[in-house]
């Protein structure tokens, strides 16, 4: 633990070595760039798999003669076999949720502005957030050596899912390919995750809790801290339920245990006890490893979008030049929301043959997250609603966002009924749903974050007619991808399947697939406009003013970027709430969090919460 | 990478309104924000440890929820489980765990009352108190496996061993930071220091006292939860 006594006007010199300013740093806002570094990194692997899987769903039987030479194991003859598939899903899968959606929004974007935004130097506990962010690139380390490692079965990694689902998870190499120390290596990559984010998430918590500026009430937090807040407290809630699911998965297998393996198996030719090679295992239970999963498994889901509400609060409220609409209702939102991710886990488990009496209470439970997400929706929109709107590049993101939410969202309420659930959960349907919204959303929340941030990061603007261009194109991209999905659902196609040509019912859908594949590709590609962008404007951008988009919060008060301690010294102090676009008086139609109170405006006009006296 | 952070230049003045400023009334009525008069001061060291010591215990105790979801579902997911009987070397360790809070109580009374040396003493039968807890846990081990007892013998042992270790590593992070204590009493005592210590072994007792309640939380699960 470090802790230096900070005095207001005394000032922390950088540091001056190449490590220790930017590989060893305890600056929050390297380690913020580290993550998203990571992020970026990581989301090239992920979407390389994902072209991998349309490819070999759209044309099977072509042969890809590079794919045969890079897996001689998985793909002979240039064909990808059926486990190459499956294990191109899990790791797609893994990669995307704990490396990238877990990553950029919460450790990369947070950890650079939810300190800067509350106005403190750093946070609470440097050196363990750096050290949070090591933990967390070893674990990304594992999860790549879980690729090599599984080489040798013919496929690139484990075979699970991203759920890892019991007993097959638990049983070991005799349970078939890509069960043997692949899967070992997932699950630690995932205990060493877990540790990583618990290490961020205390430091987030208190950080947000003990080092507000003068006059940073709480009531007068932008909505990005409030997300970055109820995240750090699910993560830091439901990643201990992982890594105690994680322990008790990995000790099955390598200790011969039985929590998650039941007695009387008969795997691969082997009867349980009736041959050395495979011990005997009684009494476990495989659902016990769904609920372990799950508790962790929903609130991370909202781990992955809340801070992309946050941002997209954020910069709705920022270019429609209007004061979030219901403020506080969105706080109790994201509150609410938080709250009940912890209550529904069991709606991904419909068909484990749950009573239906659980499943009914689930359900409701489910429904009724429907409500906060309503009231967000709603105050999105009514935000929108007569602001004089700029459509910037991160500002078009943030409206995708909306978009995609609702568009996700919807169908939360259609599979979040059990007698819907049902015959729907192992298909298409269940796959475009969470891409949307928990994937495609989240990462729109990203784009429009760093579109928007970007000035305050590297001093220079991004390109915004790239930027355009690369909205659009992902905007309706995505929509290509993910709605013709629903439709395959509805039809019954399954998930997880390698290939379709062997059912006659699926036949007529082969164009959809086609289709859904070419989309997907040109979506992919369009996302080289975006790290060309990146990387291009970082050093030959157009230089950024401190304040280019006249936003109102404290990261908009420093230097872009901001020097090594934020403020150069002095600790802003706040006045009024975050979100005061077109107070009527004021001089200009933004007011900062910083700005004094304007001798026209009279005595106990609003609460300076941002949410009321200001009338339009 | 030149660009990415930490340029030092002083800030420019905004054209708008007026850079940092000090505090004073912003004409402000009630309703928990409006602040008038000073304001406290939220971050003083022993409050960052605190703060973040409960938070961090908040995420252990949900690990250990999770294992005992665990321990409760297994127990009764199948008829296989055969109570484990108690090792007799817990309750030495249970004693000795319940001791070495209340030498660590009479250690921060030192420090408190700025006793360096009795602090320093109190620390060190503190930490060899701990260190005696591992070493009866791992006696109670080695009875059980002289008896036949492994951790895949069936789940109420697994159970035992991996609730057993998981604390112990716990407790192990404990001792360090204990050791830590202990090194920093050897740097010379002032009024500044004085406060960071007495932050320091704040956070550390929070901790200890709460691995000693989370043992026999585990102890009255493990032997006496039917």
């Amino acid at each position: 633990m470090s802790g230096e006594a900070h005095a207001e006007v005394h000032r922390h010199p950088a540091p001056t070595s190449f490590i220790r300013k930017y590989i060893f740093s305890v600056d929050h806002k390297v380690i913020g760039i580290q993550y998203i570094l990571l992020a970026l990194v990581a989301v090239l692997v992920g979407m390389t798999m994902s072209v991998l899987m349309r490819m070999n769903l759209s044309w099977p039987g072509t042969n890809w003669p590079i794919l045969g030479t890079l897996f001689p194991g998985g793909a002979p003859d240039g064909m990808m076999t059926p486990e190459f598939y499956l294990s191109l899903v899990t790791m797609h899968g893994t990669i995307m949720v704990f490396f990238v959606l877990t990553t950029a929004p919460q450790g990369g974007f947070g950890n650079y502005f939810l300190p800067i935004q509350i106005g403190a130097e750093d946070m609470a506990f440097p050196y363990l957030n750096m050290l949070s962010f090591w933990v967390t690139l070893v674990g990304f380390i594992v999860i790549l050596a879980a690729i090599f490692f599984s080489g040798a079965e013919s496929t690139v990694g484990p075979i699970g899912g991203w759920t890892g689902y019991a007993p097959l998870s638990a049983l070991g190499q005799i349970a078939g390919p890509g069960q043997g120390m692949g899967m070992n290596l997932w699950i630690i990559s995932i205990a060493i995750f877990c540790v990583g984010s618990l290490l961020g998430a205390l430091n987030f918590i208190t950080t947000l809790l003990n080092m507000r500026t003068r006059g940073m009430s709480l009531m007068r937090m932008p909505l990005t801290c409030w997300a970055w807040f109820t995240t750090a407290v699910l993560a830091l809630l439901s990643f201990p339920v992982l890594l105690g699911g994680g322990i008790l998965l990995l000790l099955d297998r390598v200790a011969g245990t039985s929590f998650f393996i039941p007695g009387g198996l008969y795997i691969s030719g082997l009867l349980s006890g009736a041959d050395e090679r495979f011990p005997i295992h009684t009494g476990g239970s495989p659902i016990l490893w769904q609920h372990l999963f799950w508790f962790f498994g929903h609130p991370e889901v909202y781990i992955a979008i809340l801070p992309g509400m946050g941002a997209t609060s954020h910069i709705l409220a920022t270019f429609a030049r209007k004061p979030v609409f219901g403020y506080r209702a969105m706080v109790f939102a994201i509150f609410a929301i938080g709250l009940l991710g912890f209550f529904v886990w069991g709606h991904h488990m419909f068909i484990s043959g749950m009573s239906p009496y659980s499943a009914m209470t689930f359900s409701i439970l489910t429904l009724s997250i429907g409500v906060p997400s309503a009231v967000k929706t709603f105050n999105w929109l009514g935000t929108l609603w007569g602001g004089r709107i700029r459509f910037t590049t991160a500002m078009l993101f943030a409206i995708g966002f909306v978009s995609l939410f609702v568009a996700g969202g919807i169908t939360g309420l259609v599979l979040g009924q059990t007698s819907l659930d049902l015959p729907m959960h192992d298909t298409y349907f269940v796959t475009a749903h969470f891409h949307l919204v928990m994937g495609v959303a989240s990462i729109f929340g990203m784009f429009a974050a760093t579109y928007f941030w970007f000035p305050k990061m590297f001093g220079r603007m991004m390109n915004e007619k790239l930027g355009k261009i690369h909205f659009w194109i992902t905007f309706v991209g995505v929509y290509c991808i993910f709605v013709p999905m629903h439709t395959m659902g509805i039809v019954g196609m399954p998930r997880r399947f390698a290939q379709f040509t062997e059912y006659e019912y699926l036949k007529s859908l082969h164009p959809l697939v086609v289709f859904v594949s070419i989309a997907a590709i040109a979506t992919v590609l369009t996302q080289v406009l975006f790290y060309f962008n990146l990387f291009w404007s970082m050093f030959k951008g157009a230089k950024a003013t401190d304040n280019p988009w006249e936003a109102t919060t404290l990261e908009w008060n420093t230097a872009s970027p901001p020097p090594h301690d934020n403020f150069a010294g002095v600790l802003p102090v706040v006045h009024r709430g975050p979100y005061e676009f077109a107070v009527p008086g004021a001089p200009n139609d933004f007011m900062m969090q910083t700005d004094p109170e304007p001798a026209e405006m009279p005595a106990g006009d609003g609460s300076g919460n941002g949410h009321n006296g200001h009338k339009h | 990478m030149a660009t990415m952070v930490t340029s030092t230049k002083q800030l420019p003045r905004r054209k708008s309104g007026s850079g940092p400023k000090p505090p004073g009334s912003n004409g402000r009525s009630g309703k928990g924000n409006g602040h008038e008069g000073p304001f406290p001061s939220y971050d003083s060291t022993a409050n960052r440890y605190r703060v973040g010591m409960w938070v961090g215990l908040a995420s252990i105790l949900m690990l250990f929820t999770a294992l005992t979801s665990a321990y409760i579902v297994r127990a009764a997911s199948s008829n296989d489980w055969k109570a484990l009987p108690m090792p007799r070397i817990l309750l030495l360790s249970t004693f000795v765990i319940l001791l070495s809070s209340a030498t660590l109580e009479f250690a921060k009374r030192k420090l408190k009352a700025s006793l360096e040396s009795g602090y320093r003493t109190w620390l060190l039968i503190t930490t060899a108190l701990g260190v005696g807890f591992l070493v009866s846990q791992l006696l109670a081990w080695r009875q059980l496996v002289g008896q036949g007892v492994y951790v895949a013998s069936h789940p109420h042992s697994s159970f035992f061993y991996l609730l057993t270790a998981t604390h112990g590593v716990h407790l192990l992070g404990g001792l360090l930071a204990l050791i830590y204590l202990i090194v920093r009493t050897s740097r010379p005592l002032d009024e500044r220091f004085q406060s960071k210590r007495l932050a320091a072994a704040g956070a550390v007792g929070i901790y200890w006292h709460f691995m000693d309640i989370l043992w026999i939380y585990l102890f009255l699960l493990l032997f006496f939860w039917r």
